[in-house]
């Protein structure tokens, strides 16, 4: 085995392999609400001091400091205050939350209840994705578990303390991991963002204060607060404290959850994973899902942390590091990441909901070797005007990897221009299993999605 | 000026209230930020992104900083130290704003030439003025099919729209109907109704979204014009829609799954930023670069709308609502925009007619004047000039029947009226100057409404009482029968109903007074309550309809007195304030004298120049139909009158029959012209200048927008009374206007107030209902003919009782029930209603419910219930019903 300067720190992972991990018995078998135990004994706004202390960041992708997040809420004025957990995971290459809340929901269920008491509310909401529905019944399932144990409902472990959960599945639409279209959602709306300010702190679900956390980061609460701020803060980097899981996928030999301190390089991740497909080189990879800027081989030993990947032109994001080797196309694996942005458009603003529409038309024109002189350049300007332009991040993130792949790979874009991207790059070649090429009915068609 | 802001927009420093949005600031100093969901009337949206300034704001140690991206200035308040750079002076603002515009203009059809917005729209404008010369984009631009009816009236094409929102924020911001919504997502984006196909969950596509083809695709949207089509969902709609609320058009499924229906939507046409929404009346018809505009005044009704007048080759072609901030804001009813064809239809009089053997034949203007004179020196002769005149018309008949006919006997109600109604108008209103006015209703704490339905008889005051509600927390009651759609929507909670059988208005509003001092549970005490903490910002509104009931005005005068809340009388018709004011009624001279008042009669007698006039009061409408009837009166001079419009039409057609002499003024054929002996046509308000006086009291003058050779009332008064050897010399607008400018004020004594009491009701025979009715706003009124696309939109009309009643007379909803008097019936379909048991309520005027022409009766009778015997087609649910109001106002 190979000697790592950073070894795995599975926590939230801990116990998925053990026979019906999902259960409450496996989770108390394992530690499982302790943290809760422990809490209840604790003044709500010390349960705050110990999430700031130990330095958790949102681990939705933007990083902004969960304890921090709390504090925002204004002063108890005796209505009702809201948790409302985004499990709405929907970014190409994220898989984290999904894993975490199927193997083992408690975790959730018991940030839940700890954020809950910490911020003194009585009735949570978990938002979660509507196509996962074996996760949906899970959730469902575990809520059922802790609402038997007592954990949940009235009273809860006898500390007079009441909490109601509900889990309410989406309809499947990305934009709904944007918190103020989550809520728009919740509230039985159509879901897109609200104009902000108020922020949810201040006017969120049915316009009362309200905290919009990531799962990982309300899972990561329990132990936290069960072992202490410190031995948090003593896992990553200086300004990145804490351990996550980190989701491989693609060209690897063993894709998958790999939960690690911040800080981690993804050349430690991928010998973990046994190392690249047999015969394949690295090619380009994501840090953080599909809306953060691609990277290359040369950036295998940057520190997976919010500062260093910043300071190397992406973000750290939800850490989804998707892999594609030397056989994948950039022009392709960039026109199909546009097309989901395209669909996934809310509607709302213009350079958004017209950008992706543009964006989209001129990528798959590229990708059929039809491209025309200057279409690089029309790329480019079009992010240029989505970018920081849009009404939500949702456009921003659509930007990121048309621009940055042209940044390392101009070169397949200009191939566009008399070269289809299939004979270029056959797609049987990237393929992990046995793949017949779909015939694209239209090229660019209207409203074609 | 101590809540203002001090922050600078390219480089000029501004100060500003707080709280206002960066883009109101910068016009303010002359800056120019193009926009397109942008409306100052409508809450911020932020999504069309055209806005986009640079910005850069002090940190905590004053140093300014630049924000990372460029802000949308539509939604954006200004703080202070605020540094705002548009595209005039930032290229990072520029380039921001030609980016968007291009992008709007790559799904935009760019079909300009043949597109109603095209040379007025601010698409168009701005992609001129901050876009790009020439679009890169080479692509497949999404289509729809085209267009989508909402209504009769009102047109979607989806293709143009850049989905700003300002229609759905309009409709449900500003007039409270559902109408459709966004749907679907990204580029496929659309204004529409809940609609599976669109989704892409319908039956046929199973599978969902990853199943389409872009194919598929295609032809889902071009199924979904379905609107029109799908007989099924229509009928669904129709179910849903409440009954009395269904139009009588086609109309599209709106987001609550009804079928649209609003009296307001002519307004989203007029805020559409590009040529999405059109209106049936106006598409294909001209270019607004070929069009003159006419600031105008609206004839329809009360308030006094600001409107502006379209016109091109001699012939008006649109309305649109002007800019009035203290009146109608932006914002028009649908009759105001749409109801104009009845100045040039088919029936319009353009040449004086007299009679001979019994036929009207065409006449010089000489001859007709001459037969006219002489026919009215016959003997004593009337007045009833109606309620539509302008200032001057209603000072020229007052002045006509003072000096040329010698007579007190005029009366411009032509409608219910009573001598309560005199004493009150003389006492409370005539002269009073501008009372309670649009901006008071805005800042009111509480408002009463009584004898007035705020949407069908108020039209933008329903607006106004709903964002009263909305933005500063009115509290409405109403004292009504039931709870009106219109009364729901003033504000999120709607109005408090106070339920009232019609004609017991006065006893329920002197229950409200004992409430006062002796507080109990119950609505009654909380409208004394809010009525009293209001203080004198609380107001009474009172319509013209309590002129049916007993003591009404009286009552509401003692509520006045009891709370300190102020009364303000919103009458119907443009004219009844300004007829009230010119002294065309059978008391009152001009300014609110009494006749009866030596003095008055001097102020005035001087002013005319005629040694005196005469002193007693004069008969009222109903007395002068009865003296023409009993022979005591030998002629009449009537000026726009319809005696659909009269609480007794059968006994005013008699009067009319055996009337020895009928001078009519008209614009087109009425149900006078049949007894005329001599008719004169007058100018419409198009073809003339000339004034209203709306119900705050504020005189709203407007100019002639076409010319051509109709006449005004007073020129052709004038003129028959140098005919008639008595001058009044007001033949030109300045010569009246001058001398209406100098009458001045009256400070004499006024009309003594009403002080009568209310009775107790009478018991009601067995098997016999209350009648209420009120006017519909669109309905079958004589000023709506010759428009079909805005009748399809009028409501068709029902007859609501409670299921108790209908329990009684043995009818299920959407059953006929017939509603008889002695002289007549009406059969309507049923509505369900939460209205008191054993009231029966009945549109006044709409096609298939002409109460007063039908039923010789006014709101208060008692009428009979019946299933009726033979079974009437239902001919009021069908689009022929909508085409049938066009083409007579007869019932």
């Amino acid at each position: 085995m190979t000697q790592y300067n950073t070894v795995l720190a599975p926590v939230l992972s801990a116990f998925w392999d053990q026979p019906n991990s999902w259960t409450l018995a496996t989770y108390l078998e394992n530690g499982g609400y302790e943290g809760l135990k422990k809490a209840l004994t604790q003044k709500p706004e010390d349960i705050v001091t110990t999430i700031k202390d130990s330095g958790l960041r949102g681990r939705g992708g933007a990083g902004f400091p969960t304890g921090m997040k709390w504090g925002f809420l204004p002063p108890d004025d005796g209505g009702p205050r809201y948790l409302v957990v985004n499990a709405d995971e929907s970014e190409p290459g994220t898989c984290k939350d999904i894993p975490l809340m199927m193997a083992a929901p408690q975790f959730l269920i018991e940030g839940v209840v700890i954020t809950s008491y910490a911020i003194g509310c009585n009735h949570a909401f978990i938002y979660l994705r509507g196509e996962v529905v074996h996760v949906y019944r899970r959730l469902l399932r575990a809520v059922e578990e802790a609402y038997a144990a007592g954990y949940l409902g009235k009273n809860i472990q006898g500390s007079g303390f009441d909490l109601d959960v509900t889990v309410h599945a989406g309809a499947g639409a990305y934009i709904c991991g944007e918190e103020t279209a989550l809520l728009d959602s919740l509230e039985g709306r159509r879901g897109q963002p609200r104009l902000k300010p108020p922020f949810p702190a201040v006017a969120g679900l049915y316009s009362r204060p309200t905290v919009v956390n990531n799962v990982e980061s309300v899972a990561s609460v329990p132990q936290i607060v069960a072992r202490g701020a410190e031995w948090f803060a003593s896992m990553g980097t200086e300004r990145s404290k804490g351990n996550g899981l980190f989701s491989l996928s693609g060209h690897v030999k063993r894709p998958g959850q790999y939960e690690a301190p911040l800080g981690i390089t993804l050349r430690e991740l991928i010998d973990m994973a046994g190392g690249m497909r047999e015969g394949h080189e690295l090619k380009f990879w994501t840090p953080g899902g599909s809306s953060t800027p691609i990277f290359t081989a040369e950036h295998l030993d940057v520190p997976l942390d919010y500062e260093s990947v910043g300071a190397a032109g992406s973000m750290l994001g939800t850490r989804a590091l998707q892999i594609f080797d030397e056989t994948t196309s950039v022009v392709r694996a960039v026109t199909r990441w546009t097309e989901f942005y395209a669909h996934e458009s809310c509607g709302k603003c213009t350079p958004c909901r017209e950008g992706t529409y543009w964006l989209k038309q001129v990528l798959r024109r590229l990708e059929q070797g039809k491209g025309v002189e200057g279409d690089i350049e029309t790329l480019l300007d079009t992010c240029d005007n989505i970018l920081g332009r849009a009404f939500c991040a949702l456009g921003d993130g659509a930007t990121s990897c048309i621009t940055s792949a042209i940044k390392y790979f101009r070169e397949e874009f200009e191939a566009g221009m008399h070269t289809p991207a299939s004979e270029l790059f056959p797609p049987v070649r990237s393929a992990l299993f046995e793949y017949t090429p779909k015939q694209r009915v239209a090229l660019a068609g209207a409203g074609a999605h | 000026m101590t809540d203002t802001v001090k922050f600078t927009i390219d480089g000029i420093e501004t100060e500003v209230p707080k709280g206002t949005l960066v883009i109101r600031a910068a016009e303010q100093i002359g800056i120019e930020i193009p926009r397109f969901c942008d409306h100052p009337l409508l809450e911020p949206a932020g999504a069309c992104r055209q806005c986009l300034v640079e910005v850069a704001l002090p940190d905590r140690e004053g140093n300014v900083r630049a924000m990372p991206k460029p802000q949308a200035s539509c939604t954006l308040e200004a703080s202070p130290g605020m540094v705002v750079n548009t595209q005039n002076t930032s290229p990072v603002a520029d380039k921001a704003q030609k980016g968007v515009l291009e992008l709007l203009l790559i799904n935009h059809p760019l079909d300009c030439p043949i597109c109603d917005k095209g040379g007025e729209c601010p698409l168009q404008n701005q992609a001129l003025s901050h876009g790009h010369a020439e679009s890169r984009f080479i692509d497949v631009k999404r289509t729809f099919p085209k267009p989508i009816s909402v209504s009769t009236q009102i047109l979607l094409d989806r293709e143009r729209c850049v989905l700003c929102q300002r229609c759905t924020r309009f409709s449900k911001q500003i007039a409270g109907d559902a109408f459709i919504d966004l749907q679907q997502r990204g580029a496929q984006q659309q204004i529409g109704r809940f609609d599976e196909d669109v989704l892409g969950f319908a039956k046929e596509s199973a599978g969902g979204c990853q199943g389409y083809t872009p194919k598929q695709f295609d032809s889902v949207a071009r199924e979904d014009v379905s609107g029109l089509d799908n007989a099924e969902l229509k009928a669904d709609a129709r179910a849903n829609t409440p009954a009395g609320e269904t139009p009588v058009g086609a109309a599209e499924v709106d987001e609550s799954g009804r079928l649209f229906s609003s009296y307001f939507s002519g307004n989203t046409v007029q805020i559409c930023p590009v040529g999405a929404l059109t209106s049936a009346a106006y598409r294909f018809r001209s270019r607004p670069f070929d069009l003159v505009s006419t600031p105008a005044i609206s004839e329809h009704d009360s308030s006094g709308s600001a409107i502006r007048i379209d016109h091109r080759r001699g012939t008006v072609l649109r309305r649109l609502s002007g800019n009035d901030p203290v009146v109608n804001e932006e914002w028009i009813t649908d009759k105001d925009r749409f109801a104009f064809t009845w100045q040039t239809a088919p029936g319009r009089i353009n040449t004086p007619l007299v009679r001979k053997d019994g036929e009207l034949v065409e006449t010089s203007w000489s001859e007709a004047l001459k037969v006219a004179a002489a026919g009215l020196a016959a003997g004593p002769s009337a007045v009833l000039p109606g309620g539509r005149l302008t200032i001057e018309d209603s000072y020229a008949y007052a002045k006509f029947a003072r000096v040329a006919l010698k007579t007190n006997d005029i009366d411009y109600r032509a409608r219910v009226h009573s001598a309560e109604e005199l004493s009150f108008l003389g006492s409370k209103v005539a002269g009073a100057g501008i009372g309670v006015s649009f901006s008071d209703l805005e800042k009111a704490p509480a408002v009463l409404l009584v004898g007035f339905e705020p949407e069908e008889e108020g039209g933008v005051v329903f607006l106004r009482l709903r964002k009263a509600a909305r933005k500063n927390g009115l509290k409405a009651f109403a004292i009504a029968p039931f709870k009106s759609r219109g009364l729901e929507r003033i504000g999120d909670a709607g109005a408090t109903l106070i339920q009232a059988v019609p004609g017991s208005e006065g006893s329920v509003l002197d229950s409200i007074v004992t409430a006062v001092t002796t507080p109990a549970e119950g609505p009654l005490t909380q409208a004394a309550q809010a009525l009293k903490s209001g203080g004198n910002n609380a107001v009474i509104i009172v319509g013209e309809r309590l002129a049916g009931t007993t003591a009404g005005y009286s009552a509401a005068i003692r509520l006045a007195e009891a709370t300190g809340a102020r009364l303000a009388w919103i009458p119907r018709r443009a004219g009844e304030r300004g007829a009230l004011e010119m002294g065309a009624l059978p008391t009152l001279l001009p300014g609110g004298r009494p006749v009866t008042d030596a003095a008055a009669r001097v102020d005035i007698s001087s002013l005319w120049g005629v040694p005196e006039l005469p002193s007693t009061a004069g008969r009222d409408l109903n007395a002068i139909i009865g003296a023409l009837q009993s022979g005591e009166l030998n002629g009449v001079v009537t000026g726009g009158l319809e005696l659909s419009d009269l609480p007794n039409p059968r006994e005013a057609r008699l009067a009319f029959e055996k009337a020895r002499f009928v001078v009519s003024f008209e614009v087109r054929q009425s149900d006078v012209t049949e007894f005329a002996d001599v008719v004169l046509p007058v100018a419409p308000p198009a073809e003339r200048a000339g004034a209203f006086w709306n119900w705050e009291g504020r005189v709203r003058p407007f100019g002639r927008v076409l010319q051509t050779g109709a006449e005004t009332d007073h020129r052709i008064l004038s003129l028959l009374a140098d005919e008639m050897g008595s001058p009044i010399s007001i033949a030109t607008i300045d010569e009246v206007r001058a001398e209406i400018d100098a009458i001045g004020n009256w400070n004499g004594a006024r009309t003594a107030a009403p002080n009568e009491t209310a009775g107790q009701a009478a018991q009601l025979p067995a098997g016999s209902a209350v009648l209420a009715s009120w006017h519909q706003l669109i309905d079958a009124g004589a000023l709506q003919v010759a428009e079909p696309f805005l009748a399809g939109t009028a409501k068709s009309p029902v007859a609501r009782i409670s299921a108790a009643t209908a329990a009684r007379v043995g009818v299920a909803e959407g059953d006929l029930l017939e509603i008889a008097t002695q002289v007549g019936s009406i059969t309507l379909p049923v509505a369900f209603t939460e209205i008191l048991d054993d009231v029966v309520w009945l549109p006044l005027k709409s096609v298939g419910s002409f109460v007063h022409s039908d039923l010789n009766v006014a709101p208060g009778a008692v009428v009979e219930l019946r299933i009726p015997r033979v079974e009437v087609p239902r001919e009021v649910d069908t689009v022929a019903a909508g085409h049938g109001a066009v083409e007579g106002n007869e019932a």
